[in-house]
């Protein structure tokens, strides 16, 4: 169900299978952040990879908003599914983290 | 059993031994021997005292002048709002006010109010100082009415090892506050260890807070899984190389656990479960989140069973009662103390599932699920909602809410659930604070309702 929200919004995709391309993963992590930023009206520095998650502007509670979200949106939990999970430092890291995930669950 | 400023001159601190916040410090010496209360000593002993202070520094120098010395101490959570100050006073009988910093709340109260000033005058032989003094903590995470529980020094430091003498002393750090249990129980334990011991206030920075502890040495550091995470998403956290780390507070789980162990991975990663109520009661250190089957039923000084899925405790170290008009009773006929904890025994482990009362602990912050499922059916388009808690490797939990329709077709439409969805996200986040509006919304046909009408929090 939740899978259909992410259609509707218009970045399709087909599940958590097609979601091993990685460009894809990247779109829908960026377009959460900025979603999350929005919604919780903080200014969200611009999405680099080298910028630091807890200098990007978000708190912890706008992180665990997006890893609920994605879990919902890409069916990957990265920190629970992942044997030697990180905590990531920054934005590269954290997409790096789902693009793992997703090629365990493809795989 | 001695007071808690023998138990602190009988560990002998070294000479630069010291409490520190980022504004202030406070020599452990000049603790051990001296006082700031001077003449208000004979006037205070046997007294309740409230001691409620603007920083964290003032309550460790008010807990050791006045340990042994007054009947009560009751310590105020820096959270604690004015409006309650009349009601503890009146429940815990309290007839004086010991502060750092002297304001209109206290001033305007029926009470005499002392201040401390800092320890520089010798504590004199007086004679003055022979009581054994019952402790009186908040509860975390009430609302409304302020609850009390009442402990003793004895009980609170019963999970204490014997401390160590130099060189192997640990010089301990914080992002507990000790003006609550899980802070006082890192303060005693520097305190009766005679160790240095760095304090966080909310005014600094993680960068900050973790450079202070690096520049300190501190080898023990303590805090709740969340704020271990936050330490993890730092690019700060390789500043600190501390031998001992402790989580307790919320439930650590596995990915917090593996993150500190691959972050630090020579020091011994240990989490402790403890209660205001049922005091420490135990401590894993293998790795693994939950603890093992044989925790349950084991003889020792800290006794635990497990009835209708939740956690009972019964323990030297628990609190002796509730404290107040209309007090509950805190034990069981049997002695053991419920802590509504819900446990479940998988593969021979029992892990944490949260809250048999369905509060969530959204990185330490308590979220009530009819609070907010009060908002959301208040939306024209919601039959009924149910809230609950959603794990999560960054705050421990967030808030999930699951909504059935007035109208069940509305969610055949993705258009029709998707805006709907942001409607009903952005009455929460209007109505409530960020950390209570949910993170999730999943619409559902039905909401499953008990025999007794109520809704079905555990059958999910």
């Amino acid at each position: 169900m939740e899978r259909e929200f992410v259609r509707a919004q218009g970045h399709a995709t087909g599940g958590a299978g097609a979601m091993s391309d990685s460009d894809e993963i990247r779109s829908v992590v960026a377009r959460c952040f900025e979603a999350t930023a929005a919604d919780q009206h903080r200014a969200l520095q611009p999405l680099a990879d080298r910028l630091a998650l807890l200098g990007s502007g978000l708190d912890s509670l706008c992180f665990a908003i997006i890893v609920a979200q994605l879990e919902d949106e890409l069916g990957l939990d990265p920190f629970s599914e992942l044997e030697d999970a990180f905590f990531p430092v920054t934005f590269g890291e954290f997409v790096q983290l789902y693009e793992t995930a997703a090629r365990g669950s493809a795989g | 059993m001695a007071n808690l400023r023998e138990l602190l001159a009988e560990a002998r601190p070294a000479p630069g031994a010291r409490l520190e916040t980022p504004e202030a410090g406070l020599s452990l010496r000049d603790l051990a021997t001296s006082t700031g209360i001077g003449p208000a000593r004979a006037e205070l002993a046997g007294r309740c005292v409230m001691v409620r202070t603007a920083g964290q520094i003032g309550m460790a120098q008010a807990l050791v002048e006045l340990d042994g010395l007054v009947r009560r101490l009751v310590l105020c959570p820096p959270d604690l709002g004015a409006e309650h100050l009349p009601y503890v006073i009146a429940a815990a009988e309290v007839d004086a006010v010991v502060t750092d910093a002297p304001d209109e709340p206290l001033t305007g109260l029926c009470v005499p109010v002392r201040t401390l000033q800092p320890p520089t005058t010798i504590l004199p032989a007086d004679g003055v100082g022979e009581a054994r003094t019952e402790w009186l903590l908040f509860t975390s995470g009430t609302t409304g009415v302020p609850k009390l529980v009442a402990h003793s020094l004895a009980g609170l430091t019963g999970a204490i090892q014997p401390p160590r003498q130099d060189p192997d002393r640990a010089v301990w750090g914080t992002f507990y506050d000790i003006r609550r249990y899980g802070g006082l129980q890192i303060l005693l334990r520097a305190l009766v260890g005679g160790c240095s011991l760095a304090l966080s206030e909310p005014t600094e920075g993680l960068p900050d807070h973790l450079a202070r502890l690096a520049r300190l040495g501190a080898t023990h550091v303590s805090g709740t899984p969340s704020h271990w995470r936050g330490v993890l998403m730092s690019p700060h956290a390789a500043t600190i190389t501390p031998a001992y780390l402790r989580l307790s507070g919320e439930i650590a789980d596995q990915a917090v656990l593996d993150g500190l162990s691959a972050a630090f991975p020579h020091a011994r990663i240990v989490h402790a479960y403890a209660s205001t109520e049922a005091g420490v009661a135990f401590e894993v250190e293998d790795g693994l989140p939950g603890f093992p089957e044989r925790f349950v039923g084991r003889p020792g000084p800290v006794e635990m069973k497990v009835v209708d899925g939740s956690l009972r405790i019964r323990s030297p170290r628990m609190a002796s009662g509730y404290v107040g008009p209309d007090a509950p009773s805190l034990a069981d006929a049997e002695g053991f103390v419920d802590t509504g904890d819900m446990v479940e025994l998988k593969d021979g482990r029992w892990r944490f599932v949260g809250r048999r009362n369905g509060v969530i602990n959204v990185g330490g912050l308590k979220v009530h699920p009819e609070e907010v499922e009060g908002v959301i059916n208040r939306h024209p388009a919601v039959r009924m909602s149910r809230v609950r808690a959603r794990a999560n490797p960054i705050t421990g939990a967030v808030v999930t809410a699951e909504v059935a329709l007035a109208d069940p077709q509305a969610a055949d439409s993705l258009e029709l659930k998707s805006a709907l969805r942001a409607s009903i996200l952005a009455m929460c986040r209007t109505a409530l604070p960020a950390h209570k509006a949910p993170a999730t919304i999943r619409f559902v046909p039905d909401i499953a309702v008990t025999a007794g009408g109520k809704l079905d929090r555990y059958n999910v």
